[in-house]
């Protein structure tokens, strides 16, 4: 098995042409399932026996949260590939992540505010779900502000990488401290989600709309970190050749 | 090598412990903060003792974990502004076992006497004799997993001017747990229940806190060196 692929990746080079090369590879897809989805979701989907159309709201919703976690981890990890290996590429990686992981967790919090508004009658419900995302923000929050904060691009990469890896230690940590706190205090909330018997008219969407959000997310992040190796690499030879040629 | 470590680790302790007897100044700080805030609920809200009672828990806990925050600040500063952390790093020990010290140090010189003294704010709230063993004990064992959290957040905020609001930042989210089932233990007896579940998973909290703090820690105050 040899491993020049991987070294390859790393060069910033070679992984701003993958990258322009694989942008459209993912935003097609994703602009297709997410249209998709939308319309069986919106449109071809039955209203919920219970919450009527209100429901529909699930289809931004559910894709926003499990995005914002699954961002989470890719920073993570990728930072951690930055540490370990000591990868600019994986560092600009993980940088590009923050933005986009914190703008799917702003849209999960509003759309289960907005959410909560019809099923508890009030915007903002200590719900372990809400309160765990609310956390996660902090979290890309602390990430952002500590890369900000940092000039030097290299200990900025760094300090930041070993912060969002002590980040993903303590993120099941926090989940679950938020779920028992929640259980011990109050009632369980009337929302369930992940009933095991939802039709497949609705789940059909659901799933094209997680899949077409997972796309989207490579696409952004493509494009990102494109732009983050132009912006590291400016005074590289390289990128006047890449640009103009 | 592992004793010299652990030796290196003691002298580093307890020269931390004699520098901040000599600075009595600073040591006496997160406490009057501690004071302050918990004095400033009473007056915010209602000084019925019924009323305070009830959120004795939070109260105490809140003004705690931010009295334990304010104090990070001073963790590694002064040692990396004089060069001593560099030092540290330099001296061929376990950097790990280095920082581990000064976070102990850190504990015993503010978390303990906030630990000592919550009790007493804690009467001051109305809250009975028979549960101030229930606020001392995971308010001692809390602030030691605050001040292994904190230390991760000190070290990579060292080189950064006015990092004050930005280590709270990285750290309060980290220190939720803790916070959690600190109120929760504490409120568990101040209603005069067992406390016994929460204090169990705060004291799990504090091992895997002792276990991978540190070596986060030293690798943060590498970081921040380079």
């Amino acid at each position: 098995m040899s491993w020049t692929w991987f070294h390859r990746l790393a060069s910033p080079p070679c992984a701003y042409a993958l990258a322009s090369r694989l942008t459209p590879w993912f935003a097609w897809p994703a602009g297709v399932l997410i249209a998709g989805g939308l319309y069986g979701g919106l449109v071809l989907a039955p209203p919920d026996y219970q919450q009527g159309d209100d429901f529909r709201i699930i289809y931004v919703h559910a894709p926003s949260a499990w995005m914002s976690l699954m961002v989470y981890t890719t920073m993570a990890v990728s930072a951690a590939v930055g540490l370990i290996w000591r990868m600019k590429v994986a560092h600009a990686v993980a940088a590009s992540c923050a933005a986009i992981g914190a703008s799917f967790t702003v849209a999960a919090l509003v759309t289960g505010s907005l959410w909560g508004r019809k099923m508890w009658g009030t915007y903002w419900e200590w719900d372990p779900r809400l309160t765990s995302e609310l956390i996660l923000l902090f979290l890309y929050l602390g990430y952002m502000g500590l890369r900000a904060a940092i000039d030097e691009v290299q200990r900025a990469d760094r300090a930041s990488a070993l912060l969002a890896v002590v980040g993903i230690v303590n993120v099941p940590i926090i989940h679950y401290s938020v779920t028992w706190w929640n259980s011990l205090h109050q009632a369980p909330s009337v929302m369930k989600l992940g009933r095991p018997e939802i039709p497949a008219a609705m789940l059909v969407p659901l799933l094209m709309m997680l899949a077409g959000f997972t796309l989207l997310f490579a696409a952004l992040l493509l494009v990102r970190m494109r732009a983050e190796i132009l912006n590291r690499e400016r005074t590289a030879n390289w990128i006047r050749e890449a640009l103009i040629g | 090598m592992k004793s010299s470590a652990l030796s290196a680790a003691r002298l580093v302790l307890v020269r931390d412990l004699k520098l901040a007897f000599r600075k009595r100044g600073q040591l006496v700080q997160p406490l009057a903060f501690f004071a302050i805030v918990t004095t400033l609920f009473p007056l915010a809200i209602s000084p019925e003792l019924a009323r305070l009672r009830e959120i004795a828990a939070g109260v105490l806990w809140v003004a705690a974990l931010l009295a334990s925050l304010l104090a990070l600040e001073f963790l590694f500063r002064d040692d990396a502004h004089d060069g001593t952390l560099e030092q540290y790093a330099l001296s061929g020990q376990s950097l790990t076992w280095l920082v581990f010290a000064k976070t102990a140090a850190h504990w015993l010189l503010t978390g303990v006497p906030l630990a000592v003294m919550a009790p007493l704010a804690g009467l001051a709230l109305g809250v009975p004799y028979a549960a101030l063993t229930g606020i001392m004990a995971p308010i001692a064992l809390g602030t030691l997993a605050l001040s292994l959290i904190g230390a991760i957040g000190a070290a990579l905020t060292l080189g950064i001017r006015r990092s004050g609001v930005l280590l709270t930042l990285l750290t309060l989210p980290l220190a939720m747990p803790v916070l959690i089932f600190g109120a929760q233990a504490t409120d568990l007896a101040v209603r005069g229940a067992s406390y016994a579940a929460p204090l169990y998973l705060l004291a799990a909290m504090v091992v895997l806190g002792v276990t991978l703090a540190p070596l986060a820690t030293a690798a943060a105050v590498r970081i921040s060196l380079e």
